[in-house]
């Protein structure tokens, strides 16, 4: 018995070494970058790396925002993803209610629509789905990256996949004491999926946040440009500044973490329970 | 509504259809003994008795269709924005695959000649070699590093969600900000920090390999670049995965005095093969998709690909919104989506294989 606790012990040292190594392979990059937003352009690339800079340059953060109209490209992204979150969210789970629990008249020919869209890459179409919006006198303009973003037919299937998963008889129960059908999501459903509207809400949010080649075809006045794009013409322009490349990086990435520490805890029952494992 | 005057006379016509109709159905699905077929027998006379109940109290809407009306109010607004934005953009696209069109003048009808013009274009082949390559030797590296990953992180270990939020932070992270850091870390002068580790590991100055400015180094950067950024998400699909595995089988195994590595690869990996299967198709079917990672690691300031880096997505983007050969570009996403459909129905006969 001891020899195999001994054993065990040493397993789970190694264990213990082998995720730590893992966790630096992924954490350094962002290590580095924040280290690299406090030092002067010339100091970026000293070695052996200096992980605390001794003079921490906070300049970097002021200047950066009057190098670019980084205000502008934020306000832009924040609208953005709020609308198509909030849009993305509220359609699907309100249509795949419909698809889940009730029963009506070309139910199947509709659903399969969507599933037919799913297999279809979004690359595959943009082009006419530019030249459409174009026509429409889109192109150019932050509806059209709403329209592109918000009604995707993949939250249409996680939520049903979800809601199938919820016992009819609840709906049932409910009908019986009086509630119609719009009460019935509102107060039975929607407090039921906070797992699948979390994973949704993190894919939706990061997609549109992060969305780079949407408004790098739509968005062609620097005004209605995203952060992603500011982010891209700076490193373009700038290529030198390494401090501020970095310090503008680490602002993008603020927003995203605080949605995804805030969420994660529903991500991994999110994805189990909507059946993206399949 | 239904305060209308009911003619006896029309209900009596109406209810010489329907109720032999309603008999006709109610003998099929008594005698029918299919259960699948049965239930839907047994729904359309529901229907139909609905309907008989409509015509004799003359309400305008029988019950099933004001239940249709509530249904469609849910689906509303999704499918317009849906089939406006989307469904027919997607038809769209069949279409304008065969003809010539600049997006000024009026469009031509211009047959396979899109399709002939790809054959002989350098460009267009040499994005579709580099696509595949990336898939060959991104999918198994980053399936291998998901699945172990996994493992290590559904055990009881301390700091557990620690470890897997760090894991599956690179893939919600901003493309762009990570793209520039890896091109800093990767920097192919030689005072670039990963060049530097490398150099003080005793790699020759002269040897040191430029990353994404050789093009024999670039494809093999994106690739690393892919597998660090996206393994976190596959892993999570993983556990998922994992959390289905019967906890009963392990005990067996342990019973028998099996170690580590075999409970892994007698117990584990056959559990998790519908999960791995899953996993393997999503993945291709993303890297056939890649574009935006090899524009940014690859396509220096001004976000050009040579030949060396074109993937099937730059191209359609250059010739669609550079050159404006949409009638072209189309085609070539025909390309795309005839490589992600022949996956998909890989992935449909697969997942009727393993329902059983």
């Amino acid at each position: 018995m001891k020899i195999k606790n001994t054993k065990t012990r040493v397993m789970r040292v190694i264990l213990y070494v082998v995720l730590i190594a893992l966790a630096l392979v992924m954490l350094v990059p962002f290590v580095w970058m924040l280290s690299a937003s406090f030092k002067l352009d010339k100091d970026v690339f000293i070695f052996p790396i200096e992980w605390i800079p001794k003079n921490p340059r906070w300049r970097n953060y002021v200047d950066i925002w009057s190098k670019i109209p980084l205000m502008k490209f934020v306000v832009n992204t924040v609208k953005l993803t709020l609308i198509v979150t909030f849009l993305q969210l509220l359609t699907s789970s309100f249509a795949a209610y419909a698809f889940a629990k009730l029963d009506f008249k070309g139910k199947d020919t509709l659903f399969l629509a969507y599933i037919a869209t799913i297999a279809v890459p979004w690359q595959v179409y943009m082009v006419p789905q530019f030249m459409m919006m174009r026509s429409m006198g889109l192109a150019d303009t932050h509806l059209a990256i709403i329209c592109l973003q918000a009604f995707s037919a993949f939250g249409v299937f996680m939520m049903k996949q979800f809601y199938e998963g919820i016992p009819s008889e609840l709906c049932e129960a409910a009908r019986i004491d009086g509630m119609n059908e719009y009460q019935i999501w509102y107060q039975i459903m929607l407090p039921l999926s906070k797992p699948s509207l979390s994973t949704l809400t993190i894919f939706t949010f990061v997609n549109t946040w992060n969305d780079f080649l949407g408004p790098l075809i739509y968005l062609t006045t620097e005004s209605k440009k995203t952060l992603q794009l500011g982010l891209r013409m700076f490193i373009s322009q700038f290529g030198s500044e390494y401090g501020l490349i970095m310090a503008a990086s680490v602002l993008s990435l603020i927003p995203v973490l605080i949605v995804f520490l805030s969420l994660q805890k529903y991500f991994v029952e999110g994805v189990a329970a909507s059946g993206v494992k399949g | 509504m239904g305060k209308k005057t009911i003619d006896p006379a029309l209900v009596q016509s109406k209810l010489s259809v329907w109720e032999p109709r309603l008999a006709e159905l109610q003998r099929q699905a008594e005698a029918e003994t299919d259960p699948k077929k049965k239930l839907k027998l047994g729904k359309q006379v529901d229907r139909t008795r609905d309907k008989i109940r409509q015509i004799k109290t003359g309400e305008r809407f029988s019950r099933q269709t004001k239940r249709d009306m509530v249904a469609y109010s849910f689906i509303l607004p999704n499918f317009i924005g849906f089939a406006v934005f989307t469904l027919g953009p997607v038809i769209f696209a069949f279409v304008l695959a065969f003809l010539k069109w600049d997006g000024n003048s009026p469009m031509e009808f211009a047959g396979f000649g899109n399709f002939a013009l790809m054959i002989g274009n350098t460009r267009f082949l040499a994005s579709l070699r580099n696509t595949v390559i990336y898939c060959v030797a991104t999918v198994p590296l980053t399936l291998a590093v998901a699945l172990g990953l996994a493992v290590l992180l559904n055990q009881k270990i301390k700091g557990r969600n620690f470890f897997r939020t760090v894991s599956f932070f690179p893939y919600v992270a901003s493309l762009v900000a990570v793209a520039a850091v890896w091109n800093m870390l990767f920097s192919p002068a030689k005072s670039g920090p990963i060049n530097m580790v490398l150099y003080s590991l005793g790699v020759a100055a002269k040897s040191l390999p430029k990353w994404s400015a050789d093009k024999d180094w670039v494809m093999f950067t994106v690739v690393l670049f892919s597998v660090w950024k996206n393994m976190g998400y596959y892993m999570v699909i993983y556990l998922a995965g994992l959390q289905g595995v019967n906890g009963e089988l392990y005990e067996a195994c342990a019973l028998d005095g099996a170690n580590t590595w075999q409970r892994f690869w007698y117990i584990t990996l056959p559990q998790l093969r519908p999960t791995t299967f899953f996993v393997t198709i999503m993945l291709t079917i993303n890297c056939f998709k890649v574009y935006d990672i090899v524009y940014m690691l690859a396509g220096g300031s001004v976000g050009v690909l040579n030949e060396s880096a074109i993937v099937l997505v730059y191209h359609i983007y250059e010739e669609a919104f550079r050159n404006w050969n949409l009638g072209y570009a189309s085609a070539v996403a025909m390309v795309l989506f005839l490589m992600v459909l022949a996956i998909t129905l890989v992935q449909f006969r697969g997942e009727k294989k393993y329902a059983n």
